[in-house]
């Protein structure tokens, strides 16, 4: 594949379950083709170097900057956003445990937190404190102190766990 | 910011990709995970002409254990190589080091030889390259070369690295008989770039010290251990142009340097 900077390249990728295309310029960052070309504005974009993790999605499965990620490598790839996670109007169990911790004040960085939760619950379904403030650590929140959020995701891991020996 | 244009080319071997190389040197940049490199486009720190993705070159992604190293090939993500079960047994000092690359969500993309060739002076990998004595393999259109990891790494994001090579291979030696290796890193929080990293290969009399995020690239010293290891320490210490920056005075780090390397080596 070769795209010069003047042409646009159609990209084609599985957002949220569905098929999307969408031409894009090769300096195109993914973070702003999913915004802004595919409509997904639950990616949060906000320091655009990989220090604050609000643009943190998943690609094939696992939890990636997409800032730091161009919108053609993203092609035909899976790419997973916040949108994913609600099932129609119900909130997933992060999404709902987050809300009772007040595990946020203004939102803006937890697009990309409850994304990183998920690839990170994934792998480490029983996680401590310990492991669970080291995922956080690739994330800025300047709103909760991160104590909600630790509490929240130690909470539905132990939720899982218990549903899992039912 | 956004990044200035580019040609985009997205490579499916290394012949295309050193071919390229050889076609546009300085003008073209590799890109693997991009953990840095996207940063650094970003900001319009870098503005090539031509990025050559190497993520489909399939014959880079591999992990092989041979008779003396651990190689590891460009395609290989940090967090591939950190998942490796046997790496505790292998090369001790990755298992202890790579935890405190940047964070899960970096080390999901970010490659092995990615951030060798990107050679931040605060950087692990790096370090625990210099500290053990590993190589880096180059390769041209001319053909392959092998550099030892102290005269690689030659200044800030400096590398010996010629423009029309690229890291296809870093190898860490394996782990000796009757070695301890530990790390130690102090940063403002933990994934931030070091303030002063140490790496330690210790033996019954000597240690071979790594030290990073102090000097240009990562430096190492042999040590005497037991009484004569203070002196020694503060020696190094004073040896690194240690500079103040806005996280810490030069002072600090050599304060750091003498503490935290005697309680690193010692155990105390």
């Amino acid at each position: 594949m070769r795209v010069t900077a003047d042409q646009t390249f159609p990209i084609r990728l599985e957002l949220n379950g569905r098929s999307r295309e969408a031409l894009a310029e090769p300096r195109t960052q993914l973070c702003d083709f999913l915004r802004h070309d595919l409509g997904a504005t639950g990616v949060h974009v906000g320091c655009e170097h990989g220090v604050c993790g609000a643009c943190t999605v998943l690609v094939d499965g696992v939890a990636m900057r997409s800032c730091l990620m161009l919108a053609v490598q993203g092609h035909e790839r899976r790419i997973e956003t916040v949108e994913s996670l609600a099932d129609d109007d119900t909130l997933s169990d992060l999404q709902q445990a987050f809300r009772r911790h007040h595990a946020l004040q203004c939102g803006f960085c937890t697009a990309g937190i409850l994304m990183s939760c998920v690839d990170f619950l994934e792998r480490v379904p029983d996680p401590d404190e310990t492991q669970v403030r080291d995922m956080l650590s690739g994330h800025l929140c300047r709103c909760t102190g991160y104590t909600g959020i630790v509490q929240a995701v130690l909470e539905v891991a132990a939720q899982r766990q218990t549903n899992k020996g039912v | 910011m956004k990044p200035a244009a580019f040609d985009y080319v997205r490579a499916d071997n290394r012949r295309q990709v050193v071919e390229l190389l050889a076609e546009y040197g300085q003008e073209a940049r590799i890109i693997a995970g991009g953990q840095s490199l996207m940063a650094v486009l970003n900001m319009r720190l870098a503005q090539p002409k031509l990025l050559i993705d190497i993520n489909h070159v399939a014959d880079l992604a591999y992990i092989e254990l041979r008779k003396d190293c651990l190689a590891v090939g460009a395609g290989v993500r940090q967090a591939q190589l950190l998942a490796r079960s046997t790496l505790m047994d292998e090369v001790p000092l990755l298992a202890l080091a790579m935890p405190w690359i940047g964070h899960f969500q970096t080390r999901n993309r970010g490659t092995v030889c990615g951030s060798v060739a990107h050679a931040d002076p605060s950087a692990e990998l790096p370090l625990c390259l210099v500290t053990l004595g590993g190589e880096i393999v180059l390769e041209s259109k001319k053909g392959k070369r092998i550099v030892k990891a102290a005269d690689f790494f030659q200044g800030i994001l400096t590398t010996d690295k010629r423009a029309d090579e690229l890291v296809v291979e870093v190898r860490f030696p394996l782990k000796r008989e009757g070695i301890t290796y530990r790390f130690r890193e102090i940063a403002m929080r933990h994934g931030d770039f070091a303030i002063v990293s140490l790496a330690a290969a210790i033996g019954a009399d000597q240690v071979e010290l790594g030290i990073g995020g102090v000097a240009d690239r990562p430096q190492r010293r042999s040590l005497p251990r037991g009484a004569a290891l203070p002196d020694a320490l503060n020696q190094t210490a004073w040896s690194l142009d240690a500079q103040d920056d806005v996280h810490a005075s030069a002072a600090y780090r050599r304060q750091l340097i003498r503490e935290l390397g005697h309680q690193l080596i010692e155990g105390v």
